[in-house]
Parts: structure tokens; sequence; C-alpha cells
């Protein structure tokens, strides 16, 4: 330890304050913010540092609102963020205003015809959130989900590249029994002339910490080509079908995503279940080889194993 | 303080040695209490003369040296230190030649150290501490994790002997992480630390290393199964809960 502590600029202590902000793990960046005045003891730091802290975290975290007069909700994303503060939400056809420090909604109004996507591309985009939204309802029973036109918004029909956005987000926050979790999946859907390719990344996290801290941290990207199969087929019949079916591309891109996520959860119930017998060894076992506990009355013993482990050659 | 303690316990473990030195930059008055309060990961230092590695902490400082517990010498050297009574050491030396067995069977591999030290009181402190290191390239025999890491560290204050028995308070605290290593699933880490005491009133017919070798014992195996069934149970739950697991539906597009 130096003996000297040099004071840290307020800058420093801004940019500490942030840090812990932006890794509060799922739902409770508000617990750790309130803990966080306490230690900076400086209000106008800590105003600025949540100032510039939140709107990282509401995004990254993929944070869900409530609308004004219950009518819905809105995703915080960087996919449907117009300005600072502002945010798209398409299947109401609503610009949101909100306050990122209180997590809330301030101000609500239709958006305008510039800001929504062209009829053409609505059509898919309204087809795809209409099979996500059943799919999400299906298997999340607290989830939510939207899709943003990311790129080509104004495309007019076929020919024209752009792309969607897929995000579907649940959280669960039981505080009282001290555990919160997230789950997130963003997909990237890109409409090319002859293709679509599909990514995903997919993101879970469970913190419990009664009397103790344990975080799950687990994440995976995926990629996925069997569009292309299913494409090439429709394609001896009518070259541009899949683009002039939004209901059918919809369906597909649906299922694709159902598939992954699903193969994606039963790898983690694998590692799981590997954790108690398998990979818990690595780090330490039950019980001892000899599958009793360890004979410390026993001073003989120790003699003995100690020639046996010389014997066995086991140890250093 | 408390609020730093509160914020210690909700940031991700993995964070944990980064939002410390946070901390206590923030608050240099608290310093000590917060080093003494909060666990960090424990260093190792290489005993010059006998070639073996020994584990750090408070317990085995003075200044900034740290004593060895095979060559009981302070690296860097420093005159005129804190040293056990030969009685004390003569129980350090057989301590950490039978918990190194110990650590072996259960850990088969990794590093231990017992210190012993003589406290104000009738009694004498011990702490005993593991540092096992999982991984595929170290010590992990099977190969499951590319990255896995175990530290413990058990405090036991001994005051004794009162009416035939001694009184044993222990203090265990254990700090573990562990990353899969599987390429399909992306990655998958679980990290965490817990904290338990324990205490016990045991006759000294069977000698102090007895008594408390099995208390430590018993309380590893019980966090181990609380870390295994509980705390990773319950992230698990928490999976689980946000997705159910559900037969797969296809839904065939009208052709």
């Amino acid at each position: 330890m130096a003996e000297e502590e040099c004071e840290l600029s307020d800058e420093q202590k801004k940019e500490i304050a942030k840090w812990f902000l932006y890794n509060a793990p799922s739902g409770e960046i508000q617990y750790i913010a309130k803990d966080l005045r306490s230690v900076l003891n400086d209000d106008k730091l800590y105003d600025e540092a949540t100032s510039e802290a939140f709107p990282l975290y509401n995004k990254s975290h993929l944070i869900c609102l409530e609308l004004p007069c219950r009518s819905g909700d809105v995703l915080i994303t960087p996919y449907n963020e117009l300005e600072e503060n502002q945010f798209i939400e398409p299947r109401t056809a609503q610009i949101v205003t909100i306050d990122h420090v209180k997590q809330a909604c301030t101000e609500v109004r239709p958006a305008a015809d510039e800001e929504l996507a062209s009829p053409y591309v609505e059509e898919f985009r309204c087809a795809l959130d209409a099979e996500i939204l059943k799919y999400v309802e299906e298997a999340y029973p607290k989830g939510v989900c939207s899709v943003y036109c990311v790129d080509g918004k104004d495309a007019e029909g076929s020919g024209c590249n752009f792309e969607f956005a897929v995000v579907i987000a649940a959280a669960r926050n039981s505080p009282k029994n001290f555990c919160n979790g997230s789950w997130r999946s963003v997909w990237n859907i890109k409409f090319k002339e002859d293709a679509l390719e599909i990514k995903g990344k997919l993101q879970v996290d469970a913190h419990y910490f009664e009397e103790g801290n344990v975080q799950l941290d687990a994440e995976q990207e995926c990629q996925d080509g069997t569009i292309f199969q299913l494409h090439l087929a429709k394609c001896l019949t009518s070259p541009k079908i899949l683009l002039q079916a939004p209901d059918d591309c919809a369906i597909s891109i649906a299922n694709i995503i159902r598939h992954h996520e699903a193969e994606y959860l039963k790898s983690l119930e694998t590692s799981y279940s590997n954790l108690s017998d398998k990979t818990f060894k690595d780090l330490r076992r039950k019980l001892p080889v000899t599958r009793t506990l360890f004979p410390w009355h026993n001073t003989l013993q120790f003699s003995l194993t100690r020639d046996i482990q010389k014997e066995l050659g086991i140890g250093k | 303080m408390e609020a730093a303690l509160g914020l210690m316990r909700r940031i991700p473990p993995k964070h944990s040695v980064t939002a410390l030195s946070a901390l206590v930059s923030l608050l240099p008055d608290h310093s000590s209490d917060l080093l003494s309060q909060v666990d960090q990961p424990l260093q190792v230092l290489c005993d010059t003369e006998s070639g073996k590695e020994f584990i750090l902490c408070e317990y085995n400082r003075d200044a900034d040296s740290y004593r060895s517990p095979w060559s009981n010498k302070y690296h860097p050297p420093l005159g005129d230190a804190l040293l056990p009574s030969d009685e004390l050491r003569k129980l350090e030396v057989e301590a950490n030649e039978v918990f190194a067995i110990y650590r072996d069977q259960y850990y088969e591999g990794g590093i231990s150290s017992v210190y012993l030290w003589e406290d104000n009181n009738e009694g004498f402190v011990a702490c005993f501490l593991i540092k096992k290191d999982g991984a595929r390239t170290a010590h992990g025999r099977r190969g499951y994790l590319q990255e896995g890491l175990w530290e413990a560290i058990h405090v036991i204050e001994v005051v004794g002997p009162e009416d035939e028995t001694t009184r044993y308070c222990l203090t265990s605290t254990v700090m573990l992480s562990l990353t899969t290593d599987k390429e399909s699933s992306g990655t998958f880490n679980l990290s965490g630390s817990i904290r338990r005491q324990m205490r016990m009133d045991l006759p000294l017919a069977d000698g102090h290393l007895c008594n408390m070798g099995k208390m430590i014992e018993e309380m590893e195996g019980k966090l181990r199964n609380s870390l295994d069934q509980v705390y990773f149970g319950k992230t698990k739950e928490m999976v689980c809960t946000l997705r159910p697991p559900s037969e797969v539906v296809m839904r065939l597009p009208n052709s």
C-alpha cells in the first residue's frame, strides 16, 4: 500500500462512479446509485455521473418502460434511439421521450411519416413483429419484444436492401429474494437482393446475493445459414417469392430464432447439469479418491499417506 | 462505509478487484477497513529457499514483507520482524505439511499455506489458505474449464483450553470463478463468493490440528455444496424462469 494517497480529481471520481453504475447487474442500478451517492458525498458529481452512465446502462440492458396511460411498453435500445432521450415505438407508431435517470417516460407523441419506415418495408416489419410477438408470448412468461428497422427504412421495392433488429428482453427482478436476472437477445436480419442474413447475440445473466454474491454471465453469438437454402428452394419456382411474401418471411425468421434460442437454453442446461459432477471437480472434489473423509486423527496414516503419495507420484 | 460494502455485494464478482481499488481511492480514510472486510483474490510468492510457493495474506505480513511458512523467513528480508514462538512454529510446520496432503486429496493440485500467531488472549489464531487454479492450462485435470479459480480462507480463533475443552471459532470465505469451455455455447461464467462461520467446543485429546482440520473439512464441504446447489442452482432457476424450456413448435409457411 502506498504511503501517500493522491486526492482524486473530480473527473477521475466521476469516471469511477460511472463505472459502478454501468456495471450494475440487471435491475440493480437504482440500488447501486443510492450507495454510490453516499460514497461520493458530492451531489453535483453524482448528478453528472448518473446523467452520463444511465443512458448507456439502459440501452445496453434493453430496459422496458411502461408508456403513459398504460398504452403499452417501449424498449430502450441502441436500435430505436432517434435522438438522445427520444425513442421510437414502431408497433404503436409513437415517439417517446424518457428520463434516463428516473427510468420513466416523460412525453409521448405520434410518429411523423418520415420517422417511420416506407410502406414497403413496414409490411415486412409488421409481419415479423406479429410473429415475434406470438413467439415471445409463448416462450417467455415476462418477455417484451420489438422489431426495428435499422437500415434502409425508405426502401421502395425489391432490389433495395434493408435491415431489421429484433430485440427480445425478459427480466425478472426479485430483490426481496435477493435474486435478479435478465435475458437479452438481439437478432440482426439483413434483407438483400437474393438472400437473408441472420445473426444473433444472446445474453443471459443472473445474480443471487443472499448472504453471498454469485453471478451467472453467459453469452452466445450465432449465425444462421439455413435461410439461404429455404430461399433457394423457393427461388426455383419464383425468383423473388421470398421478398414478396412478408408473412412467409416472418414465419421462417421467427422459427429460426425460436430454434436457436431453444438450443441455447438446452446448452445452458447442459452446462449446469455438468457442474456438480464434472466441472466443479476441476476445482474441488466432493471427497478424496479414497471416498472417505481425511484422516486427521491418525498421524500414522499421515506418514502412510505420504508414502502412498510418493509411490503413486501424486502431489509435488 | 455501509454503502461501500453494499456496492461490493452487488458488483459482479469478476469485477471485484477493480471495484475494491476504486472504493479505496474514493474513500482513502476507510481503506484499512475496506481491505480487511472485503475479500480479495489471493496472491502468491515463491520462497527462494525451498522453491515452494506460499500464499500472501494479512496474517503473514509485516510492513511490506511476507513470511513464508516453509522457511519461516520474510520475503523481502525484514530485520526485527514478527515471528511465531518456537512452540507455535512447530505446530505451524506440522499444520502446513498435513494441510498440503489434505489439499492434494481434495484439490489435486493448487497451493496451500497455514499461518499461526499468538493472540493477546489465552490462545492463538490460525489461518489456512488454499488457492487452486482449475483451468485446463493449469491444474484442471479433466480439462473442463477454460478458466477456474477457487480460493479459500479459513481463520480460526482458538481460545482455551477451559474446563477440558477448547473453543474454536472459524470464519471461512470461499471465492470462486469458473468459465466452461464449450465452443457451441459461447461463454458460460459463474463466479461468486460466500462467507460462513462455525463455532465448536472440542476436547484437546486429538490435538489442535485434528480439531481444526475437521472443522475446515466440514465447512469446505458445506460451502462447496451450498455454492453448487443453492447458489448456482438459484441462477439456473432464474434462467429457466426467464425462458422455460419448451418443445420447439414449428409453424409451416403457407405454400
